[in-house]
């Protein structure tokens, strides 16, 4: 079977028994250095999936490429059972137009390790600028919901204060209720805890988990938090050197891990705490 | 007596006059170079081949003398069919020639605000308008006020250049007054004390504005 024929058999299957994302065959290049080598990973919907590995790894690149912050240079990345990163013109696979991209990457929201508020906004400007711009609700349903996730994230009386009032936890979740405003079907985390001091984590790790209990968001997170991953994903992805060398469901990957690397990266972090 | 009060009182009237039209020159050429080196910031940023040609268009026009740039537009354009009012053609080369240097000022902006906030943006949704608009620029500009404010200054005290082209404005009146009595003493020291008021008046306000911006982002 032709490449271009199992895309297009891919493409006729239903949106719903299709993976949430789908990674087909995805290399990421800078120059001569190759991050991602031929990635193939699949992500159900609902499913929450940490991703853990050393440093330069490729999985904070894994999120970005799925963000379109990266280009690919290789493969194909599926998201709700149609192709984000090409699109079909006259029976063929071609990179996606600025509009196809947009469209498709309005399923996913993302979190950053710096929060990346905008600081001339306060927080519940920051929640209602993309909805009302992007989404065209109108500011009063806006600023409803924003309020109703500031709320969720226990920000509610902190809505009018800008990001340099705020603790970097609560910058932090403030960051995911604006997230969660786009409404996305993919939330993304990208080591949302590595800037915040020791005693903040824990507050934004309860926001994820709360998240995760009641809503059915498919979750992808880059993660140093080995026991948050453990509790929460349904899998982790052990990544090195580009590559998945292991995956598997928590208690087996932390509690008897196959990899040599696996090992040893386990038991470096474990020594370390 | 080297100074003249009556003949002092006698000619204000009329350098007062003319100070409306250094003002208007003044802002109308700001605005112009506001604009322009907006857009030629973003010309500049948006593309290799687009960026190198802006910036070989920026380069000449600051390596080559204003006055030129005025002499061009007035006695030049004619040639070519496009003949200027003296005061719009010197009005349009303040313009041209600040929009270079703003559009420096402007790149040195953008490119300060830290690459997250356009990720953010990305990973919002927000097109590319309403990105610059609402989240770049806010956070661009604040920090670029000072500079921006010190080419106001500077291009105010350019102005006397326009009267090369017959503008009249200060200078160019200041200039006729003398011809016609023979005393360049109060003309001239009126006009070089008008600039000193105004260039600390535009300064004070300068500094004004840059507070209350400070004040705003410090929040």
């Amino acid at each position: 079977m032709t490449e271009v024929t199992a895309i297009k058999t891919s493409a006729a299957q239903s949106a719903a028994e299709q993976p949430m994302v789908r990674f087909e065959n995805v290399c990421k290049r800078y120059g001569n250095l190759v991050v991602l080598d031929d990635l193939n990973l699949e992500i159900a919907r609902g499913e929450k999936v940490a991703i853990i590995g050393p440093s330069g790894s490729g999985k904070t690149t894994v999120l970005r490429m799925l963000m379109t912050l990266e280009r690919i240079d290789g493969g194909v990345i599926w998201v709700d059972g149609e192709p984000m990163t090409h699109m079909m013109r006259s029976g063929q696979m071609v990179p996606a137009a600025q509009k196809h991209l947009r469209r498709v990457r309005s399923k996913i929201g993302m979190v950053f390790q710096h929060f990346n508020l905008f600081p001339h906004m306060t927080a519940l400007q920051n929640c209602i600028e993309a909805p009302i711009t992007v989404l065209k609700m109108s500011r009063k349903e806006a600023e409803a919901r924003a309020t109703e996730l500031l709320d969720m994230v226990g920000l509610a009386d902190k809505k009018g204060h800008y990001p340099a009032q705020l603790s970097g936890g609560q910058q932090q979740r403030v960051a995911i209720a604006r997230a969660l405003a786009m409404r996305p079907k993919v939330m993304l985390f990208d080591e949302v805890t590595s800037a915040l001091d020791p005693e903040l984590v824990g507050e934004v790790l309860h926001v994820i988990r709360q998240l995760g209990a009641e809503h059915d968001l498919t979750m992808l997170m880059v993660t140093h938090q080995m026991g948050f991953a453990k509790e929460f994903a349904d899998r982790v992805c052990f990544f090195y050197q580009g590559k998945i060398a292991e995956q598997g469901v928590p208690q087996e990957l932390f509690g008897a891990p196959k990899n040599e690397r696996t090992k040893q990266f386990l038991r470096a972090v474990l020594e370390s705490v | 007596m080297i100074w003249d009060w009556d003949y002092t009182f006698e000619i204000l009237p009329v350098l007062a006059q003319a100070a409306i039209v250094t003002i208007e020159a003044t802002a109308i050429g700001f605005v112009l170079a506001l604009v322009l080196g907006l857009i030629l910031a973003i010309l500049r940023m948006s593309g290799p081949k687009v960026g190198w040609c802006v910036s070989v268009f920026i380069e000449f026009i600051r390596s080559t003398p204003l006055l030129i740039q005025i002499f061009f537009l007035y006695f030049v354009f004619p040639s070519f069919g496009v003949t200027l009012d003296a005061f719009v053609a010197g009005v349009i080369a303040l313009g041209l020639h600040y929009g270079c240097y703003c559009a420096e000022v402007y790149r040195a902006g953008l490119e300060g605000v830290h690459r997250g906030q356009w990720e953010a943006c990305t990973a919002l949704n927000l097109s590319s308008l309403n990105t610059f608009k609402n989240i770049i620029l806010p956070q661009a500009i604040p920090p670029i006020v000072p500079v921006l404010g010190n080419y106001l200054v500077a291009l105010f005290k350019e102005t006397p250049l326009l009267s090369a082209i017959a503008v009249m404005e200060m200078m160019q009146t200041a200039k006729i007054l003398g011809s016609e009595t023979f005393r360049y003493t109060e003309p001239i020291t009126l006009v070089g004390i008008a600039f000193l008021i105004m260039s600390l008046v535009s300064a004070a306000l300068i500094r004004l504005v840059e507070r209350r911006l400070n004040l705003r982002s410090a929040k």
